[in-house]
Order: structure tokens, then sequence, then C-alpha cells
């Protein structure tokens, strides 16, 4: 045995050199990239050409532009695109939460053997392409598209109305429908981790369907919901394509659409990249948090 | 309780239609019949636009929303507009087919070694080793999109934007995927035959030869497959990195096809994208599905793929 732990140690530096490859090239092309972020945005200005400049050495930096461009967050242009944001993630996630819960819910617990079919379908969306389903809605939401023409059969509309002209709603049900199933995976795999006998136990114990639901259902998917949520809200922040395709309205911009403008323009680099930068720091408790239970969750299986 | 109320007082007698189809939906510890009901409601919200809109790309029309009849139009007849004849269309096919084709062939072995050194790596290092493999799945499209962008325009300036910039970063976020299949993989198989090897007189080499890969195979195909398909269906790092129409690739086109001039032809690129990641993804599932049946594993590898923690 004593041969073994030796062979163990010398195993383990064979298995780091395995992993140096991949290692290296997520430094390279991970980290890396990320310090090139931090070094543009607190470059400097090239004086003739007015562009930016990265500064690659960290003592050099100059955080002024993340003064500037906190300033027109709070209390500017850039404030209202930011609450904009917010608000659209939160109403979509939300939204994307109740009809996701039923549906994986549904799977879960009562689609028995034909489990794997709805499965496959709900999986589907995963892998058409997120482009291809906004242009469906395109298609759908176009003036004499069908669903003006639905609309107008059952007499809700009276003449065809311009879904794709810079409205709040059809962005947001767009991000709703365009993240559903990042939610449903998470929270499928949690709900199908529940032991049925602690439902089976409440309803035992006098509990309504609702109440067993309340009280041992929803706190055990709890985690699920979580993940789902936080799984949902991340591309949601740095989406810019959703409403560009279902709005083509500065009326509807978010944070992504500002990146976006400001790293495709010349002399936007820093500001884009400062941004980037906020965005990154704000959505990075949602990233720890996930992180975290996400490592939890795996101690508690290989446990 | 005033909806209970209410049916209460309602005359007793007569099992209305109302009260059986009351019944039929709070039917108490049976199947859920709305649950059911709402599950077919979101499929059907969720798929059928898709499905009309692979029905608009055999339009015998211009018209994305009026049904014309079916014809092959938009893919090979349209002599100027269609897939095959705009330059641009076939061009983004191409492209999206380059780039899936080398980020599957690099990604996959880099993956694959470091799925190996991450699950057997015990001690120091491993755990920064693991989160920075975490990252790239949970960073937004956008960040690591920007993030690329700049260190290929103002630090690794040998890489042009364009083809080999979009591959790099490609294979970039590629990688963590490959890396949570086989480690998946890695996990159920456990170390014992490897041992077992070992302690019959394998060395560490023959034992990874002809005990471990040959056992991950499977999931090797299955990674190379998803890697293809991961890869044709990236829109935000293709967009940042492009570098000129002849680097536009399928998902970048539809966005600009949408945003400009949008003809079915775009319907019919999608639809041919829709085909390529179904089939990537069918083999791949195929592939994960050989390798339960081998193990006596009861389910699906529907089922697997669904429950792969991210």
């Amino acid at each position: 045995m004593s041969g073994s732990s030796e062979g163990h140690d010398r195993r383990n530096w064979v298995w780091r050199v395995f992993a140096l490859p991949g290692l290296i090239w997520l430094i390279l092309l991970f980290i890396v990239p990320f310090y090139a972020i931090l070094s543009v945005a607190m470059g400097r200005l090239d004086p003739i050409f007015n562009t930016g400049e990265p500064v690659w050495n960290p003592i050099q930096w100059d955080p002024s532009i993340f003064g500037e461009v906190l300033g027109e967050i709070f209390g500017g242009q850039l404030g209202v695109i930011f609450l904009r944001t917010i608000t659209y993630v939160a109403i979509a996630s939300l939204l994307a939460l109740l009809i996701g819960y039923p549906v994986a819910y549904f799977i879960s617990r009562h689609a028995g053997r034909r489990k794997w079919i709805y499965l496959l379908l709900v999986l589907a969306p995963f892998w058409i392409n997120y482009l291809m389903r906004m242009l469906a809605w395109v298609n759908l939401l176009e003036a004499d598209g069908y669903v003006n023409d639905a609309l107008m059969f059952l007499g809700i509309l009276d003449a065809p109305r311009d879904w794709l002209g810079g409205n709040s709603e059809t962005v947001v049900l767009g991000l709703a429908y365009g993240y559903v199933p990042f939610l449903i995976l998470p929270l499928f795999a949690a709900l199908d981790r529940i032991d049925p006998s602690a439902i089976q136990a409440a309803r035992d114990l006098g509990a309504s369907p609702f109440r067993a639901f309340l009280h041992v259902t929803l706190p055990l998917s709890r985690q699920g919901i979580l993940a789902g949520m936080v799984i949902v809200m991340l591309p949601m922040f740095g989406d810019y394509y959703t409403n560009n395709l279902l709005a083509r309205s500065p009326r509807t911009r978010m944070i992504g659409n500002e990146i976006d403008l400001f790293i495709n323009s010349t002399g936007g680099g820093a500001r884009g990249a400062a941004l980037t930068v906020i965005l990154m720091a704000f959505v990075a408790l949602l990233m720890i948090y996930y992180l975290v239970s996400v490592t939890r969750a795996s101690k508690e299986t290989t446990a | 309780m005033s909806v209970g109320a209410a049916t209460k007082s309602e005359p007793v007698a007569t099992p209305s239609g109302l009260q059986k189809v009351r019944t039929w939906f709070a039917n108490p510890w049976g199947k859920p019949r709305w649950l059911k009901l709402f599950m077919w409601f979101y499929l059907i919200w969720s798929l059928a636009p898709v499905i009309i809109a692979v029905q608009f790309g055999f339009n015998d029309g211009r018209s994305r929303t009026a049904w014309q009849g079916f014809s092959l139009l938009w893919y090979t007849g349209e002599p100027d507009l269609s897939v095959w004849n705009d330059p641009s269309l076939r061009s983004a096919l191409f492209q999206t087919l380059r780039l899936a084709g080398v980020t599957m062939l690099i990604a996959t072995p880099i993956g694959v070694a470091l799925a190996i050194g991450l699950t057997r790596w015990r001690g120091r290092g491993s755990k920064p080793a693991n989160l920075l493999m975490l990252f790239p799945l949970i960073t937004p499209e956008i960040v690591l999109g920007v993030a690329l962008f700049l260190v290929f325009v103002y630090l690794f300036q040998i890489v042009q934007l364009g083809t080999v910039a979009q591959i790099l970063g490609h294979i970039t976020f590629t990688i963590s995927y490959v890396v949570l299949i086989v480690r998946s993989r890695l996990l159920a198989i456990g170390r014992e035959y490897e041992e077992a090897a070992r302690d019959l007189g394998a060395s560490a080499g023959q034992a990874l030869r002809l005990i471990l890969l040959p056992m991950l195979a499977p999931a090797i195909w299955a990674s190379l497959a998803i890697a293809f398909a991961i890869s044709i269906d990236d829109f935000v790092i293709s967009y940042f990195l492009r570098g000129g129409a002849a680097t536009e690739t399928i998902p970048t086109r539809l966005y600009s096809g949408l945003r400009l001039a949008p003809s079915p032809a775009l319907n019919a690129i999608a639809t041919i994208l829709l085909v390529m990641s179904m089939v990537a993804i069918t083999a791949a599932a195929l592939f994960l599905n050989r390798l339960r049946k081998r193990e006596g594993a009861k389910g699906s590898a529907v089922e697997e793929l669904a429950r792969l923690d991210i």
C-alpha cells in the first residue's frame, strides 16, 4: 500500500501536465483578455487621433474614466439605460420562472415513462440558434404577420399593431422566450432530485396537495430556482441583439447595446471597456453566488 | 376560498359540464391535467414559431408572412438571392463550417486532456484550475467578446480580426463544455480499471492508452459533435471578432440580414443551420446512448444531457 501512495504522487505530477495545455489556453485567451479590458479602460487618449491607447503597466492606470461613466450612470443618459436594463431583466426572468416552473415540475413529477420525449422537446430550443428563434418572431410580428392576423380575427385588435417599432413589451417577451429553456433545465434537475417520499409523507400527514407543494416541494427546489434565475439573468444583462432585432429603436436600448456601440465605434474603445468592467462587476455577484452553489451541490453529490 | 364557496352554493343535483371540467382539472392526487395542458401550451409557444419560420424558407414568393406554395426558390432557385446564389449567404455557410470544423478538432483534445488532468489532480492548484475552467461557462458572452476583441486589437496583434481570431475565440469557450462531458464520464468510470491495469504491470502510459481512452471513446466522439454544435450556434464571439464580409457566419449574417434586408433566404439558411445542429446533437446523443447501453444504465441519454450540470 505504501507503493500506491508513492505512485499516486508521481501520477499527480503527470495529471498536471495533462491539464497544462488547457490551462495555458485559458490563461492566454481568457485571463489576459480580461486584463486587456482593464488596460484599455484605464489607458490614455492619443492626443492626435483622439483614440484610446491601452496602458499595460497597472501602476500607470488612470481610473478617471470610471468616474466619468459612473457619473453618467448616476444622473445621466446611461442611468436611464441601466435602470431599463435592470427592469427588463427582472420582469423577463420572473416571467421565465413563472413559465418554466410548471413545465419543469410537470416533467420531473408527472411525465412518467414519456419523460424523455418531453425533455427532448424542451431541450430542442437549446440547439435552435437564438437568432433563428428571434427571426421566427420577427416573421410572426410583422405588420401583416400571423400574430396581428390572429388578434384581428379574434377581435382583440381592430387594426394591425406595430409590434416591432420599439415596444418594451416585445423586448421583454422576446427575452423571456429566448432564455426560458435555460431556466427549465436547472429547475428540472433540482425538482428531479427531490425524494417523492418527502411529498408523500406530507400528504400522509394530512397536507393538501397545495400545502405539500408550498411547504415541501417549493423549499426543496429553492436552489434550482435561484440557479436557474442566475443562469438566465447573466446573458440577459449582456444581451444586445434581442432588442436590436425586435425593437430596432433607441427607446429600448440596454447596457449591451451601449457596449456594442462604443466598442464598434472609433475612439469609443475606452468607454466601451469601462462599461464592460462595470457590467462585469454588476453581474459578478450573481456569478459568485452561482459558483458557490454549484461547488456546494457537487460536494453534496460526491459526499 | 370564494370560488369554492360559489360552486358549493350552486345546485348539486345536476353535474353540469362546468363541474365536470372542474373535477377533471382538480383531480387531487392523479395527474394534474392543467399542468399537462400548460406543458403543451408551452411546447407550442416554444416550437411553433420556429416551425413556421422553417416553412417560410420554402415559400414560393418573397413574402415571409403569407404562404404562397412550396418551392426551393430560396435554397437554389432564385438567381441572385437564394442561399446558393447569394455569395454572402454561401460564404456565411462555409465560414460557419470552417470555424466549427477547426474548433472541434482543436478544442476536443485540449478539453479531454484538461478533464483527465482536473479529475485526477489533487492538492495545490487544482481548485483554482477548476474555477478557471468554469468561468468561461458563466461569463456573459458580450464580456468575453469585448475582451477577446480588445486583446486581438491591442496585444496579440499578430492575430488579425477574422477567421483565426474567431477560431481562437470559439475554442476558448468550447473547451469547458468538452471538459464537462468528459469529466462526467470519468467520474462514472472511476479509477479501478486503471489501477487494476497498473497492478498487472501496465505503465501509466499503457493504462491510459489501452484502458482509459478506449473507455472514454464514446464521450470523446460526443464531445466532437457537441463542440461542432456549439461553434455553429455561436453569435456573439463571431460577431465581435469578425473582420470583413468574408468572415460573417450564418448567425452574424442572420443578424445583419434581419436588420437590413430580410428575405425568405434568411429563413432558408437558418433552416440549414438548424439541420446541422440537429444532426450534430443526434450524433452526440447516440454516442452517449451507446456508452450507457454498454454500462447497462437505465433511462436515456436525453435525461443525462438534461442533467449535465453546468
